[in-house]
Formats: structure tokens, sequence, C-alpha cells
């Protein structure tokens, strides 16, 4: 379903990604995992073009979106729930869900618009409660609700996300991961960035080690959780535990 | 002073109270998608006065009127591609000043197109003289034009921004304007359509209170100012909110002319800017919770 070659993208002069070639396959969850300022956020955002990219390119779904504006790839089925939630704080929680939509209802697709925030209302009902609420005053775990639910609600086929675990509780990182288990069986392409490299390992089916720009280590989830490597510097387990 | 006094004086305020709050609004439609405070927003009220007086002279009036909305709305749009895209890498203050010399260039140019002159567009209904009798207070009808038409904007505006889509975007544009292009908003777009909206509105403004006050190439300056202590008063951001505050400024104006002297008017409204910020900088109707969740 996505394609990337050859991913080169930066700021200004500063180059942050170093040549990324990745895929995933239509029905997988695929993790990104890699260190603070490893540059996976810049690596999302380069596929949804919010940060330009220098070199290489994006194939989604047999079409080339290397640099397209950001509605495109929205409109084509993809959609982000970006690093931080990144809501419309003083704005209600409906509001922020419908304009999740903005592209469907720019299309007169009002129907398939309400039919998608009857699902994410059956997914999430804390989000129907507080629909009325500004957005803003939610706590963080349903404040990643309304994220997660504003990206789906432009019905994409493949969503992206970047650490929707970060700053939640145990229990509640646990809700959003089964989320995205049952957004993949109900047909939902997925790939996720995360620090949380344990938790994440267990939902995914392949995962990428991401390091200074580069992916240095690809496989499947559980070759990952087994590498010594993933291990130590992702999995926090003590030394001892794999040199006996 | 007698209650017809008092009458009078209140709808003087009113008259001058929503030729600020046009400009208020304005600038809070501007800066809801920008952030930046648009200081050409009173030129765009003196170009609908001054467009309008000039294809009245052809066709009738209110014909006339919405050509020089229109005319003043694509001015708007045309300095946001020109100006502000290329620009808009800069710092929101590097930008104020942007929008400073964009008010002077305005101004220049009305001055070579027009001249120094004042002019007046003709009343809407009846002539300088008619007068209607409200709670026994003879005014002229253009003072219940002026009403009216404040009215229908603040209406129209609630009802833009709350309920369609577009408004909805444009907020959305304001709060997370990455969010809003992951939203597939095209925030360009709106950022135009915002220059275009309170060029259009302030021109409408500009057009209703010509019989009254008058348009003069230099007008913008004043009005500027005045619209911009009136935004803060209102809370920056909250379109509606100016519409009230200009009215509060404007009687306040009006009455302190019947207790001090002439010249003292403006000192009011600077006060009123100063004890503001001080004690409210969030603004009359700015609700602490909802500036607490914006930038500044
Ligand atoms: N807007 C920006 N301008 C300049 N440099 C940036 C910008 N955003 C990120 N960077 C730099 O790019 C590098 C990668 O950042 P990025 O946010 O992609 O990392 P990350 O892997 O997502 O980290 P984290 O796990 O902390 O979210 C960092 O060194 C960062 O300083
Ligand atoms: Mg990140």
């Amino acid at each position: 379903m996505l394609k990337i070659r050859n991913l080169e993208a930066g700021y200004d002069k500063l180059k942050i990604l170093k040549g990324i070639s990745l895929h995933v396959k239509s029905g997988e969850i695929v993790t990104i995992i890699g260190a603070n300022g490893a540059g996976k956020t810049t690596l999302l955002n380069t596929i949804t073009s919010i940060v330009k990219t220098t070199g290489g390119n994006i194939d989604f779904k047999g079409v080339d979106v290397t640099n397209v504006s950001p509605d495109l790839l929205v409109k084509k089925g993809c959609a982000l729930v970006p690093e931080g939630r990144q809501l419309y704080p003083a704005m209600t929680v409906k509001e922020n869900l419908i304009l999740g939509a903005y592209t469907l209802y720019r299309r007169r697709e009002h129907k398939k618009a309400l039919e998608n925030l009857e699902n994410i209302y059956t997914m999430f009902p804390v989000l129907e409660e507080r629909k009325t609420q500004l957005a803003g005053t939610l706590s963080g775990g349903e404040q990643q609700m309304v994220a997660i639910g504003r990206a789906l609600m432009s019905g994409p086929d493949m969503l992206l996300m970047d650490e929707p675990s970060m700053g939640l509780a145990p229990l509640i990182v646990k809700d959003i991961f089964r989320t995205v288990e049952e957004l993949r069986d109900k047909g939902k392409t997925i790939l996720i960035v995360e620090q949380n490299a344990k938790a994440v390992l267990e939902i995914a089916d392949r995962g990428y080690v991401m390091e200074t720009g580069s992916l240095i280590l690809e496989g499947s989830a559980e070759d990952l959780l087994d590498n010594n490597d993933v291990k130590r510097a992702y999995l926090g387990r003590d030394y001892k535990d794999f040199t006996d | 002073m007698s209650a017809e006094q008092v009458l009078q004086y209140i709808f003087a305020g009113i008259t001058v109270g929503s030729i600020y709050a046009f400009v208020a609004i304005g600038y809070n439609i501007i800066y809801n998608t920008t952030g930046i405070i648009n200081f050409a927003q009173g030129e765009f009220v003196m170009l609908g006065g001054m467009i309008s007086f000039t294809f009245s002279r052809f066709m009738p009036l209110f014909p006339a009127i919405i050509i020089a909305v229109l005319i003043t709305a694509a001015i708007g749009g045309l300095i946001e591609i020109v100006f502000i895209r290329r620009m808009r890498k800069n710092s929101v203050l590097g930008m104020i000043v942007v929008t400073i010399g964009i008010s002077i260039l305005l101004r220049e140019a009305a001055l070579y197109i027009w001249d120094e002159q004042i002019r007046a567009l003709s009343f809407f209904t009846g002539t300088e003289i008619s007068s209607v009798s409200v709670f026994g207070a003879r005014i002229s009808p253009q003072v219940l034009w002026v009403l009216g038409v404040t009215l229908v904007i603040v209406g129209g505006l609630f009802f833009f921004f709350k309920f369609t889509l577009t408004g909805q975007a444009m907020r959305a544009c304001s709060e997370n304007s990455r969010a809003a292009k992951l939203c597939g908003i095209k925030t360009d777009s709106m950022v135009n359509f915002s220059f275009m909206l309170s060029a259009g509105i302030g021109a409408l403004g500009g057009c209703v209170v010509s019989p009254l006050t008058q348009t003069h190439y230099a007008m913008g300056t004043d009005l500027a100012i005045k619209g911009f202590i009136v935004a803060i008063l209102g809370g920056l951001g909250n379109p509606i909110a100016a519409v009230a505050a200009g009215l509060i400024l404007g009687l306040l104006e009006s009455f302190s002319i019947s207790i001090l002297p002439m010249a003292y008017k403006d000192v009011i409204s600077i006060i009123i800017l100063l004890i503001i910020l001080v004690a409210k900088p969030s603004g009359l109707f700015g609700s602490k919770q909802v500036s607490s969740l914006k930038d500044f």
C-alpha cells in the first residue's frame, strides 16, 4: 500500500532523513521504533508533505505522492494522527471530529461523514458524552481518542500514527493499542511510530528500527523482540538478562 | 441633560461605535487565521466609501455599494497573495509592520486616484434633513441603516463561524494550522479568504457610514487605532464581541463630549485600552478558559 524509496528530507540545510526505504502492505501493522531525535516524526511529516522531500519518492496505492499538497493524501485515503495530538483546543470535540471529514464534506459525501462519526462514537463512547466539551479541556487519553477519531473521520484505508502512547498511563496505553488492533481487524493498514517498543511490537506484524535518520534494522515483530540490540537499546532489559 | 439629548448621544455613539466595530471585526477575522493584526483595515473602510462614491455617479446606490464591496474584497485578496503569502515566514511582529506599510500604500494610492477632498455617499433613504422619530428623539434614518447592517453582519458572522464548514475550517486554521492541513484544509485559501472577508466587511462599513461621517483618503489611520482598541476591548479573536466593544467605545466617546472638551475624546479610548490591558487582557468578553487554550 505504501512504498518509500531512498527518501531524503530535512529542515533547511539540516538533513534529517538519509535515504529511508520501507514498505507497508495492505492490512499490516508496521512499526518504526527509535530513540528521541531519530527522525521518526520527520518521516511521517514527510510522507504527509508537511515537510518537503529533497530526494527519493513516496508511492501510495500505486500513485506517486511525493511533495503533493497535504489534502491530496487525505483524499487518497491516508491520514496522520500527529505527535502530541494537535487538536483544535478551543473547539468542541464534535467540531474537531467533523473537521477530520473536511475532504468528505467538500465532496458532498455528508452521509459517509455521518456514518464515520457514528462509528467513532461507538468505538469511543466517552467522546459522544463529551461532544460539546472543548477539546483542550479533555484528559490526555481522551484527547488521543479525539486525535485518532479525527484522522478516521476521512475514512482512510491507511493510518499513520505518531507516538499515540506519549504521556499516557500504562492502562490507557493498553486501550489505545487495543484500538489499533481493532482498526487493523476492520481492514485498516497502520504505520505506527513508537518509543514504547515492547508494547507496540506485541501488536505489530513487522518493524523497523530507526537511528539518526536511517533504518538500521528490519524484521518481523517477534524477531525484533528477540534481537539483542533492540532489547538493549529499546526494551530496557538488564544487560544481564540476555548475556546469560 | 434631557431625555431626548441622551438619546441623541446614544445614537451618535452607536454610529461611531459601529464603524469602529467594522474595523475590529476585520482585525479579528485576519488575526484568527494568521495571528497578524492587519493595520490596513482602516483603509478598507476608506476604499469602500471612495469606490462606491465613484460608482454611484454612474448607477443607483445599491449596485454601486455591492461593486465597491466586491472590489475591496478583491484588493484584500490580492494584498494577501502579493505581500502576506510571500512574507508569512517572517515573525508575526514583522508581518504587522508590513501591514502598516500596506496601509500607507493604499492611502497614497487613494490620494492619487481620488484627491484630498472629503466625499459623502448620498443617504440610503431620504436626505440629510429627513429624520425619523425614535422614542421621541429625531434621528437620521441612516443611523438605523448603520445599526441594521451591523446586526446583520454580526448575525451572519456568528452563523458562518459556528455552523458552516468553511467557517469552522477557518477557526481550525487559527487554532492549529498544521493540524488543519492534515485534515485536508487548504490553509492558504483560508487565509486568502479571511483577507477578502475582512476587506469586504470593512468596505461595507465604509459605505453605510459614509453619508454620516464622510469619507476621506486619510481616514484609515484613526480608524485603525480605534478599531485596534475595540478589538482588544472585546478580546482579540472574537469578532462578535468586537461589535459590543465598538458600541461601548462609541457611546463612551459620545457621552464624554457632553462633559469634557472635544479634545479629550481620544484620551478616553487610550485610557480604556490601558485599563483593559492591565486589568483583563483577555478582553471584556474574552473567556479565560478559551484564551488559556490559545497561543496568545
Ligand atoms: N522544525 C524543525 N526545524 C529544525 N529541526 C527540526 C525540526 N523538527 C525536528 N527537527 C530536528 O530533526 C531531528 C529529528 O526530529 P524528529 O522530531 O523527527 O525526531 P523523533 O524521532 O520524532 O523524536 P521523538 O521520539 O522525540 O519524537 C531532531 O534532531 C530535531 O532537532
Ligand atoms: Mg517524534
